[in-house]
């Protein structure tokens, strides 16, 4: 090869650079996401009574959406309450309702976001309520 | 055609250089700034525009002059300036570059800016302004490149570079306009309250512009083989001239209202800014510099004996810019804010972050410039010389 | 088949715009299909257009001042900045000469001088900030005229903070929270993020509950909220007995904030 020295050592060099973040990553790239809903505040709920605004499957894929029509309806339309699938009454608000039931941002939201590597900014703001040990 | 602007001299790849070492320098401030947020600028609740905007309302001025040369060419057939409006084109792009930069930077959630596009807002005239710059910025570069390609392969421009040209024309001052009326139309800031602050915007505008293309024009027939022509610069310099001292003049005119009817509200800006008020006199010593230079400019532009003279009037172009930067790029903005509307004084400087992310986006426009400018010259000293690769002095 | 450059471009770029232009579409088909229902919360209070009279007469002590501003600092969270250029300020005193700038006189009586008055954002019928805008980030609300602060939306650019005639604005010039009082944050009401402009809301998010805004609640009665709509309200009575006054009149924006001594 003409020039082959350079070549294979930039080639080693490249396939490196496009491996590293799996290497460096090591178990947490494949660990799957476990978000945890054994808050306290759920646990005092029935069993019957612990369900979420909507389904978990609805929710595991809209929720993103769903909170950014929650909060146009609430700020700026000046509409408060949400009436689910099943004609359940909710108050829209990210802090009031849905942190309420799960308490711990890291056992359960960040587990998903870290997986997916994103960084919602609605903490920036809405306060999330303070971790508990354990 | 962009291959033109990677040959060059030493000279030119020194100057390419310290500008990408000031854009290092800026950037790295812009990134501080973007992580703490703007309070490491010099504004505050009371000043709530600064440096930033300022430039922005200076440099909008400065893209809006292409046209006093477009105007003349494509109007009224002054062939004079035949060499000289892709340089005014061209000088606009990267002015409305630099614009779109400062509003950039000057954002609190610069991520969010194209919420101005998914929501926009007809009676909000900062909606109006992005709509006319980014249209002024398509336009310039249709025009311009088309123009210049067309006269790279020697034939006469495309049919439908005509009715852009003529649009571009009506375009300008419509950018300065808008901008204007951010200003213009709040109804709590009397220091801006005034009906000719379109007019003013525009008068400084075209004195500052054309001030600002005949150094250029200068430096370019110095450093390459192209000359813009002698008759250009001196037309160009009379443009200036008129223009000046209209502005000096509408200046005048909002001095008269203010200290003639004596109104506090009105009175209490221009007394901030020109002899300080309550002890606060920060601006003073710079606003009188504007006034120096703005003074001495008249004095070589308005003989002709001087202006002929073309370091001299090289030296008037120096000071009309410094002295219409300092005007609308510095003493507009903050004379608005001061006092507030509590009638207190806060005072404004910029600090160091807050302008070496100035300087940077200034460089980037420069760097544009420049871009353009070796394109465009590169191309002309193909085609405008005669056979024997001589320099051809006399223009048209 | 020979294509060239030109050819090609245009073509990408058809196909480009299309198919971006048809995802959109297509998904924008597919939200209509999964709406539900929201409605107001029904313990809100309602009114046509709210207005609010500040009654200098019931304002003795500088304590009667400091518990509304308290209310409103503690229900939102709003943070307290030590350096006077970044601070942040959703209502506050001001003294008579800079609550009313244009009413210099000499011969004013000393005390309505030294007087503090309470000034806040003043929900403009006609407000300049709603107008300059471009996201309609800030927006009056039609159904009771509250000049309310998007903060999703807001880009920082500060045009509003120009155009209000009455300084009501503040900007985040960092991220506040360091400055918020650990101890007395609500956890009820968010706070805000650097970068974004906020102001009085009177309390539209309390309303919602059926509740008065904070500070009216903390003023024991200084503090006068109702509808000015309603000719049978009792700011309408208070106002139609008393000679009020409100900030900077002339300037057409028609503040629903008054003053009466």
């Amino acid at each position: 090869m003409y020039n082959g020295g350079k070549i294979i050592i930039g080639l080693i060099i490249f396939v490196a650079l496009v491996t590293a973040p799996f290497f460096l990553s090591g178990k947490k790239a494949t660990a799957k996401p476990d978000p945890k809903v054994d808050t306290p505040e759920i646990l005092k709920l029935p069993v019957s009574e612990r369900k979420c605004v909507e389904s978990k499957e609805f929710m595991t894929a809209e929720h993103m959406k769903l909170l950014l029509e929650w909060r146009d309806w609430v700020v700026r339309d000046g509409d408060g309450v949400y009436i689910n699938a099943e004609g359940k009454r909710f108050d829209m608000s990210l802090q009031n309702t849905c942190m309420k039931c799960h308490s711990s941002k890291k056992k359960f939201c960040d587990e998903c976001h870290n997986y997916a590597a994103v960084n919602p900014y609605c903490w920036d703001c809405h306060i999330a309520p303070k971790e508990k040990e354990s | 055609m962009l291959e033109k602007a990677i040959y060059g001299s030493r000279k030119y790849w020194v100057w390419i250089c310290f500008l990408l070492a000031l854009i290092g320098v800026g950037f790295l401030s812009y990134l501080y700034q973007f992580k703490v947020g703007l309070g490491i600028t010099g504004m505050s609740r009371d000043v709530s525009w600064g440096l930033y905007i300022g430039q922005f309302t200076f440099l909008v001025g400065v893209a809006a002059s292409g046209v006093m040369v477009v105007l003349p060419y494509y109007l009224h057939n002054y062939k004079k300036f035949a060499r000289l409006t892709i340089l005014g084109e061209f000088l606009a792009i990267a002015a409305v570059v630099m614009c779109m930069l400062f509003i950039f930077v000057d954002m609190g959630q610069p991520l969010r800016v194209l919420n101005v596009i998914l929501h926009p807002t007809p009676n909000s005239v900062m909606f109006f302004d992005m709509c006319v710059l980014a249209g002024y910025l398509v336009l310039n570069v249709l025009v311009g490149w088309t123009v210049l390609g067309a006269e790279r392969k020697e034939v006469a421009p495309p049919k439908w570079v005509k009715p852009l040209i003529y649009l571009s024309i009506a375009w300008a001052p419509s950018i300065h306009t808008v901008t204007a009326f951010l200003y213009a139309g709040l109804p709590g800031r009397h220091f801006w309250l005034s009906a000719i602050m379109a007019a003013r915007f525009l008068a400084s505008a075209f004195a500052a512009g054309p001030a600002l293309l005949i150094l250029l024009a200068l430096i370019v027939r110095k450093n390459t083989k192209f000359d813009p022509g002698t008759e250009a610069i001196q037309s160009l310099g009379k443009i200036v001239t008129y223009c000046m001292f209209i502005n000096v003049f509408f200046l005048g005119l909002e001095f008269f209202t203010a200290f003639y009817s004596k109104i506090p509200g009105h009175m209490y800006p221009f007394i901030y800014l020109y002899s300080g008020l309550e002890g606060h006199a920060k601006l003073v010593p710079i606003m009188w510099l504007s006034t120096i230079l703005a003074a001495v400019a008249l004095v070589l532009l308005i003989f002709p004996q001087i202006r002929k003279k073309e370091s001299l009037l090289a030296l008037a172009s120096v000071c009309v810019f410094i002295s219409l930067w300092i005007d609308k790029g510095f003493g507009l903005v903050i004379g608005g804010f001061v006092p507030n509307p509590f009638e207190r004084v806060t005072e404004y400087w910029p600090t160091l972050p807050e302008t070496f992310i100035t300087l940077a986006v200034w460089a980037i426009g420069f760097l544009v410039l420049t871009i353009l400018y070796k394109i465009a010259i590169s191309v002309k000293e193909e085609v405008v010389f005669d056979k024997y690769g001589e320099r051809q002095i006399k223009a048209e | 088949m020979s294509i060239d450059r030109r050819g090609f471009l245009k073509i990408a770029g058809i196909s480009t715009i299309l198919g971006v232009g048809g995802i959109s579409a297509a998904s924008g088909l597919k939200n209509w299909a999964e709406a539900s229902q929201v409605m107001p919360n029904p313990e809100a209070l309602k009114a046509k257009r709210w207005g609010m009279v500040v009654d200098m007469a019931k304002f003795q002590t500088d304590e009667d001042y400091q518990r509304c501003i308290d209310a409103c600092d503690e229900v939102h969270n709003v943070p307290h900045i030590n350096n006077k250029k970044e601070e942040v300020k959703w209502i506050w005193k001001e003294k008579f000469e800079n609550a009313f700038p244009g009413n210099e006189d000499p011969y004013l009586a000393e005390e309505i001088k030294e007087l503090p008055f309470l000034v806040l954002c003043n929900h403009c019928e006609n407000p300049p900030c709603v107008r300059v805008c471009p996201t309609k980030a800030t927006f009056k609300r039609e159904s009771d005229g509250i000049v309310m602060m998007d903060m999703h939306r807001c880009i920082g650019c500060r045009f509003c903070m120009a155009a209000c005639p009455y300084g009501a604005r503040s900007f985040n010039f960092r991220d506040p929270r360091p400055s918020i009082n650990a101890e007395k944050e609500n956890p009820e009401f968010p706070t805000r993020t650097k970068g974004v402009v906020e102001k009085c809301t009177l309390c539209y998010e309390r309303l919602a509950k059926g509740l008065q805004p904070a500070c009216v609640e903390a003023s024991k009665g200084a503090l006068i909220f109702g509808d000015l709509e309603d000719s049978n309200s009792e700011i309408r009575k208070v106002l139609g007995s008393r000679y009020s006054f409100r900030r900077k009149p002339e300037l057409g924006t028609q503040p629903s904030v008054y003053y009466i001594f």
